[in-house]
């Protein structure tokens, strides 16, 4: 099963014929990500060849990719200046699940088109400025490396790239059901609530890898959730601890979050909720194996 | 990237914002002359404040009213070149004196948990916001604003209904708040803030301390934006980290930090503070990590090489840890960029420090024998991201 991306996910990608489009539909491929079209009005009608042979049309805008090829993915590549534009029109296409690679999103545009999105009610969006999604052995929507871990029964949501891969690293000989990457920025389209709501419904995943880091209080609310809702174990990671004080939280922003933007905070938030919370991400880990082989894995 | 008030105060005034005048000065005389044109639409009376990022500016005597050019001059005298948090006053503004009624607070900013824009306004200005929030919070109005609709005439009237405010007053109030929404949108910030927003003796709102911050993501639609840079960092490492577009921050440890990703050397960070509590050096205390330094995702040789010597450059550096997990990036061009930097440092004649270098994922193996091969003096390679943490703190603490 896993969540958001399975084997029958048709994946087309915004910003293909770019360079960070290329070589990142080229890995996918190489995954065996169904990669169905490019998006790019200048190049409709032709056909991109890649390295592995395959061979993947462009299309004019997404409306006419999904016509055409029934994509229900879409994998955004394009710059920063342009891709509240993307979002937009895959939104207005009604795709269902859109996933924003690029970083340096202007907050403003991520605003707008996360709340348009939330309105039209029929796009999931995943980022701004993140890695992607990986179900191992059945899709890989993004830039998470796929040779870093298989097919397994843990899920795992993290706000940072490089800690997803490493805790996939360190976690691979169980496997993940399907590792999401979130982003960092301050407004992201899918939340550490929303992947936890969705593991925790996936008959696929027996226990969940949650990573945060300092800055807002996402990590706070998702530990209030899992008290609520979660009754699969969580095991957590936040980074942080000892960094500077984030400049980007301003004077006033620390009112809406009172004082839960520490690693400190959020790490107590969550063991309030019965969430084991490791030291450093190899310490994590080993709960997560502690974990899974209660489970009898 | 927040602004100087006296930058805040003239984008309110190219907004339409009310303002009072307000003349940015550097020295003594500059003051003097200033608060003379500052000051005669206001019987002489003027206002000398420190501009620094930082709040407290009141209480630290940064802020002081005064009656004449020469009253302002000795102010200025005092308060130019004084220490508010670490931060040392180098301009000031000389603002015109105003007769307050009443003060007033407003803001708009991110609100990251619903994900709009929230407007906070309370008719209780000029003190400690925060304190308010939490002490009284039904005194302070939050207004969530959805970002494709903005702050219309109707959201304005519901602001300052929610806040309170006496009806004669919301027409003028609810304009200015409307003028700082355009502020908000028009130049993409994440904070706009007044406080105190006032209500003069003669009845004019205007707003008398203002506190912006605009998203850098946006600077690729604002060219206008690049005068608000500070370029008054004095730490030469941060100024040649900028120089060499490095993600760099300096800390007062002494265990160099690099690795890729924000998110693994806020991890590495915490994990070298943590094994250091093990280890303790010559003054008695534990080694803690001396910078963050994110080299990014995709790094390439060249990268790798600038970030180290830069650590290298940096005095206080004991030994150096190296924590790379190639995703996009690939350790074999990480490795190639830690031999690269050796020859920078050979090159410049200088000698290396104990370096500590982890790699795993893409390409690891190939990176691996890269550093193995060049049998680079005081390189050790340790496999495990926490076993290298508590080598590189070792070797910090017996240097």
């Amino acid at each position: 099963m896993a969540i958001f991306l399975n084997a029958d996910s048709k994946v087309i990608v915004q910003g293909m014929t770019g360079s960070e489009g290329m070589k990142h539909t080229t890995r996918m491929l190489n995954f065996g990500t169904k990669i169905v079209g490019g998006v790019n009005p200048k190049k409709a009608g032709t056909t991109v060849d890649f390295p592995g042979g395959q061979q993947v049309p462009v299309f004019g805008s997404v409306a006419d990719a999904m016509a055409a090829t029934g994509a229900n993915v879409s994998v955004i590549f394009v710059p920063a200046a342009f891709t509240k534009a993307a979002v937009i029109e895959a939104v207005d296409a009604g795709i269902p699940l859109g996933v924003v690679i690029t970083e340096g999103v202007a907050v403003k545009d991520t605003a707008e088109f996360y709340n348009y999105a939330k309105d039209k009610g029929t796009t999931r969006l995943i980022g701004p400025n993140c890695p992607g999604l990986i179900s191992p052995g059945l899709s890989n929507a993004g830039i998470i490396p796929a040779d870093i871990s298989g097919p397994g029964r843990i899920g795992l949501v993290s706000k940072s790239g490089t800690l997803t891969y490493q805790m996939m690293f360190e976690l691979r000989d169980f496997g993940f059901s399907t590792g999401v990457g979130i982003g960092g920025d301050p407004i992201i389209g899918t939340t550490h609530i929303d992947c936890l709501k969705a593991f925790e419904e996936d008959p696929d995943t027996d226990a969940i890898v949650m990573i945060g880091e300092i800055g807002g209080d996402a990590e706070e609310r998702a530990a209030a959730y899992i008290a609520e809702h979660v009754t699969k174990p969580v095991v957590g990671y936040v980074a942080g601890f000892t960094a500077p004080e984030g400049k980007t939280m301003g004077h006033a922003g620390a009112i809406v979050s009172g004082s839960s933007g520490t690693a400190q905070a959020k790490k107590e938030a969550l063991e309030a909720a019965g969430v084991k919370v490791g030291k450093t991400p190899s310490e994590t880990a080993a709960l997560m194996r502690e974990i899974m082989k209660g489970l009898g894995h | 990237m927040d602004l100087y008030e006296y930058q805040a105060r003239d984008m309110f005034e190219a907004h339409g914002v009310p303002v009072l005048g307000g003349e940015v000065a550097r020295t003594v005389d500059e003051v003097r002359a200033a608060a003379e044109r500052v000051g005669t639409k206001s019987g002489g009376v003027v206002v000398v404040k420190a501009q620094v990022k930082a709040g407290g500016r009141g209480k630290a005597g940064g802020v002081k009213v005064v009656k004449s050019p020469d009253e302002a001059a000795a102010a200025a005298e005092k308060i130019l070149g004084m220490d508010i948090k670490g931060h040392t006053v180098k301009t000031v503004m000389i603002a015109q004196g105003a007769k307050i009624a009443e003060e007033y607070y407003f803001s708009i900013l991110l609100d990251r948990a619903n994900r709009t824009y929230l407007a906070m306004c309370s008719k209780e200005g000029g003190m400690d916001i925060e304190a308010l929030a939490v002490e009284r919070p039904e005194a302070l109005a939050k207004i969530a604003v959805d970002p494709n609709v903005g702050i219309d005439a109707a959201k304005a009237k519901e602001i300052v209904d929610a806040a309170g405010f006496d009806d004669a007053d919301k027409p003028a109030l609810s304009n200015v708040i409307s003028k700082l929404w355009n502020v908000y949108k028009a130049e993409d910030a994440t904070l706009v803030e007044v406080n105190p927003l006032v209500k003069t003796e003669d009845g004019q709102i205007v707003a008398l301390d203002g506190k912006v911050s605009i998203d850098e993501n946006s600077s690729f639609r604002h060219p206008e934006h690049e005068v608000y840079v500070d370029h008054s960092k004095t730490d030469p490492l941060e100024v040649l980290a900028i120089e060499r577009h490095l993600n760099y921050v300096k800390l007062d440890g002494c265990v160099g930090i690099i690795g890729n990703g924000a998110g693994l050397v806020m991890s590495t960070l915490d994990v070298v503070a943590y094994a250091g509590e093990e280890f303790t050096m010559a003054d008695g205390t534990h080694p803690k990590p001396a910078n963050f330094l994110d080299i990014g995702g995709g790094a390439n040789a060249e990268v790798m090489a600038n970030g180290l010597d830069i650590i290298f450059e940096d005095a206080q550096v004991k030994a150096v840890f190296v924590n790379v997990f190639g995703g996009i990036t690939a350790c074999d061009a990480v490795a190639d960029g830690i031999v690269k930097a050796y020859d920078i440092l050979a090159s410049h004649g200088k000698s290396p420090k104990p370096l500590v270098v982890r790699l795993d994922g893409n390409n690891a193996e190939k990176g691996r024998e890269i550093l193995d091969s060049a049998k680079l003096p005081l390189l050790e390679r340790v496999d495990t991201m926490d076993g290298a943490a508590r080598r590189v703190a070792e070797l910090a603490a017996q240097h």
